[in-house]
Order: C-alpha cells, then sequence, then structure tokens
C-alpha cells in the first residue's frame, strides 16, 4: 500500500502541475495502481477536482478526461456506436466492474504498462495524448518518450473512419492478458498493436497489398514484434496467439465490410 | 484532516490521515460487514456504494469520500435480507464471507442494468470472488432474485 503524508485535491491543473515537479510527490488517479505499490511519498496530488471525468464528443474526436473511468469508456454510447464493441472488449476482462469503476483512462495510458489493455486499444486509432505542458502529441510517440511529471490532461481519439477491433487471450477470465491485440483499418491499411508481449504496446501499420492473404499478412504484422517470456506464456506462445488473432481480427473486418 | 460525509443515511464528521482508506474508515465506525479479502482489489469482499456506484473500499482514500454517501450492507438490511433469502434458497453460501460484496454489487447492478442476461450479470460479477460456493448457486440466486418481480405477477 502506498504511504503518503499529506493529500492535496488540486484545484487547477497549474496547481497540481507545480506540486508533481517535486520527486516526493505523486499524481493520484483512480488509485488502483499506486494502491498495489509499496511507496512513501510525501504528497498525493488528487486530480478527482478538475472536472476531467467526462467523454465529450464532437464531428471531429471523442474527447476524453484523463480521470473518466474505465467503466465509463465501456458503456460510453458514442464510443460504442462509432467503434461497435472494441471498448466492451477491451475492458471487459479487467478485474471487475468495481475495479472498473475506479481505474481511470488517464492512470491507463500514462502508466504505460505492458500489459494494458487500454494502451494496446487506443494505440491502433488515430490517438493523441494532450499533456498540460507537452502539448497534443500522437500516443505512438507519448509511448517512446521517458517517464516525465507533466500531466495527462485529456486523450483524444479522431474519427477518421478506421474500423477496429480487439482481443485478448487470458490465463483466467480477470487475470492479465496473455496476449492483447488491436486492428484498425482503412480501405488500404491495417494498423496493428499488440501489447502484453510481455512489453508494453507496439504498433505497425501495413498496406492491405503488401501480402496475398489475411493469413500472410497477419505472419507479417506478427514478425514485427518482440516477444518474451515471463510466467503467463512463452515467447513463442505469444507469438503463434498474435498471428492467430490478427489474422481473426483481419477477418472479421473483412466481413464487416462484406 | 476532517470529513464530512454521510454513512448509510446518517451525517458523519470524522478524523481521517490522509492516506487512511475508506475500508479502515468503515471498520472503525463498526461497519463490519465490510470485509478485506485480498487487499490487491481483486476479491470485491469490501464492495460499498459511494454515490450508488460500486467501489472497492480497500483501494478508495477516505479523504475522497467528503460529501459523499457511502452506503454498505448495513444500510441495506432489508434488500441484504431479501437477497440473503434467495441465496439461502439455493445453498449458495458456505462460509458466508463473500456474501456481504456480493449483496453490494447485486444491488449496484440491480440499479445500473436494464436487462439482466446471463452474460452480462456473469461479467457484472466476476470481480465478486467466492472460495466456497463454486458460483453456480449463487448464480441461480441471482437469476431468481432479478426476476422475482415477474414471478409475482405470475402467481
Ligand atoms: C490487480 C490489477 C489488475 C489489473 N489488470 C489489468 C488488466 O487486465 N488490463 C489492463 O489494461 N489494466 C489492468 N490493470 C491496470 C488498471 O487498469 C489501471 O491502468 C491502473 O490501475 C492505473 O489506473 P489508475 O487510474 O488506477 O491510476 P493510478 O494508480 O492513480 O496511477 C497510475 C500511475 O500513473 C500516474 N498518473 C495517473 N494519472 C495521471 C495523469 N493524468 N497524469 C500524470 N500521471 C498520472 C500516477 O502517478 C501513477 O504513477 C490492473 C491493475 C491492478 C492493480
Ligand atoms: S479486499 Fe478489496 S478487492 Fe479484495
Ligand atoms: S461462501 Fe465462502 S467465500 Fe463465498
Amino acid at each position: 500500500m502506498i504511504k503518503f503524508k499529506n493529500y492535496v485535491k488540486a484545484e487547477s491543473l497549474e496547481e497540481a502541475y507545480n506540486l508533481n515537479q517535486k520527486k516526493s510527490s505523486v499524481i493520484g488517479a483512480g488509485m488502483m495502481w499506486l494502491k498495489v505499490q509499496s511507496r512513501i511519498k510525501m504528497t498525493l496530488v488528487d486530480l478527482s477536482g478538475l472536472g476531467l471525468d467526462g467523454i465529450e464528443e464532437t464531428d471531429e474526436e471523442f474527447v476524453i478526461g484523463a480521470m473518466c473511468t474505465l467503466r465509463q469508456l465501456e458503456i460510453h454510447e458514442g464510443l460504442n456506436e462509432y467503434f461497435p464493441g472494441l471498448f466492451k472488449e477491451c475492458t471487459r476482462s479487467i478485474v471487475g466492474v468495481q475495479f472498473r469503476n475506479g481505474a481511470t483512462a488517464g492512470g491507463s495510458i500514462f502508466g504505460r504498462f505492458g500489459f494494458s489493455d487500454i494502451l494496446t486499444c487506443m494505440l491502433a486509432l488515430d490517438t493523441y495524448v494532450e499533456l498540460y505542458k507537452g502539448g497534443i502529441i500522437p500516443l505512438e510517440e507519448f509511448c517512446r518518450q521517458k517517464f516525465n511529471r507533466d500531466i495527462l490532461v485529456r486523450i483524444r481519439i479522431k474519427k477518421d473512419g478506421r474500423r477496429a477491433l480487439y482481443a485478448s487471450s487470458r490465463m483466467t477470465k480477470t487475470d492479465f492478458p496473455l496476449i492483447a491485440c488491436c486492428v484498425s483499418a482503412t480501405d488500404e491499411t491495417y494498423y496493428v498493436s499488440v501489447g502484453a508481449r510481455p512489453g508494453k504496446a507496439e504498433l505497425t501499420v501495413i498496406k492491405r497489398k503488401e501480402a496475398s492473404g489475411l493469413k500472410e499478412l497477419a505472419e507479417l504484422a506478427a514478425d514485427h514484434f518482440h516477444y518474451g517470456t515471463n510466467q503467463r506464456g512463452s515467447g513463442e506462445y505469444r507469438k503463434h496467439l498474435t498471428e492467430v488473432y490478427v489474422k481473426r481480427l483481419f477477418m472479421a473486418l473483412e466481413r464487416e465490410e462484406g | 484532516m476532517q470529513i464530512e460525509f454521510t454513512l448509510n443515511g446518517r451525517l458523519i464528521y470524522e478524523e481521517t490521515s490522509d492516506d487512511e482508506t475508506l475500508f479502515h474508515l468503515l471498520r472503525r465506525k463498526g461497519c463490519y460487514s465490510v470485509k478485506c479479502g485480498c487487499e490487491t482489489e481483486n476479491c470485491g469482499l469490501c464492495t460499498v456504494l459511494v454515490n450508488g456506484v460500486s467501489r472497492l473500499s480497500c483501494s478508495y482514500l477516505a479523504a475522497r469520500a467528503d460529501d459523499c454517501d457511502v452506503v454498505t450492507l448495513e444500510g441495506v438490511q432489508k434488500e441484504a435480507e431479501e437477497f440473503g433469502s434467495f441465496l439461502a434458497a439455493e445453498g449458495a453460501e458456505q462460509c458466508g464471507f463473500c456474501s456481504p460484496g456480493l449483496i453490494m454489487n447485486v444491488l449496484a447492478m440491480e440499479k445500473e442494468l436494464d436487462s439482466y442476461e446471463k452474460e452480462k450479470v456473469k461479467e457484472y460479477l466476476a470481480g465478486n470472488l467466492c472460495r466456497c460456493s463454486g458460483y453456480m448457486g449463487q448464480l441461480r440466486a441471482v437469476e431468481k432474485y432479478l426476476s422475482r418481480g415477474e414471478n409475482r405477477n405470475e402467481c
């Protein structure tokens, strides 16, 4: 359990940012990850009073506040209409509803956890993160950056016409994923993101014409990533699962195209 | 720090340390239905309602309960007894340790969902672990409890 001396409910992003510049401070979002850390800090900076807990939909994008919960992603009508079934599928196995009522989108993305279903899913979409000091940058770039003491304010998912589907494999229903795959498609291109390899999710972009069939395209996509072994599975097994899931997602997307 | 919140309908002013969890505060206030089974957010035993939403009190900061409405099993005795009778009728309890958390989440589910297909129910309750029952009895009890209105109409 994380321990700290002072709890501060930030009244502005500027206050939160300034407090967070000290190494002895830590930002608190859903607190679900922090709770299971054995860290000792001086100050916990709570973002829950900053009105960052909504999802706004415009003609161009979805704007997701950093404090929006995973449950909100799961049941949001607009997200589910635009990306049918996608957010439900990538959230539904994360522990349980009570957990998802706490864990936040911002905590999931800022943490850039290797096992993250949320990161894997959003990486295959046209997603940007809005950082308090760092401005708006593509999620893929954010994934490559080193951790710093900035604050993730919002996540922006563009409505660029991609259709997307998600699949993961787990040893038991609510365990961490053994492998997590998200595929999105435009007319000519597939965006394939694979997480829990067990490293953090990465993206590869392939043109449909790069291979003759979906099996070959899936193998091409799977070849792009490095896989590792841990207690949940071997690298070899993970690669095999990636080929299978990515092919299935390609097929399902093709069926949708008709 | 001092916080002010409603606990089972009663306004409470309470001194809490900055990093105390809601779970510990509730136990201090005598809400012994709230149990801690894992402390790692996996078991659902510590489930309470905060502003009507089911939350894991083992990972919820007491400081965040300021100005909130918190409900534990002690605050929903009538509903708990009703659902409890369905659990008993299905032989769905052995030690009963998981029941308070399960009941709180079933009550949250009843309010939140507009239909109760089996898969939806199973998914909603996936965060409530039970080491004794094997879940089938619990599931039957939940299904019968949720359709009790329909049965009454049939009678
Ligand atoms: C037992 C368990 C099982 C899990 N299983 C899964 C799973 O199967 N799949 C999955 O995808 N995820 C899983 N997770 C991760 C979970 O979904 C969340 O991603 C995680 O809890 C972080 O979100 P949070 O809101 O709790 O963040 P917190 O715990 O509050 O914060 C996490 C980290 O990010 C920092 N942070 C948070 N928000 C911001 C912000 N806006 N700006 C800057 N820094 C910030 C915090 O300082 C902290 O270092 C699991 C976590 C646990 C504890
Ligand atoms: S004690 Fe809170 S989830 Fe297990
Ligand atoms: S009846 Fe014993 S844990 Fe559920």
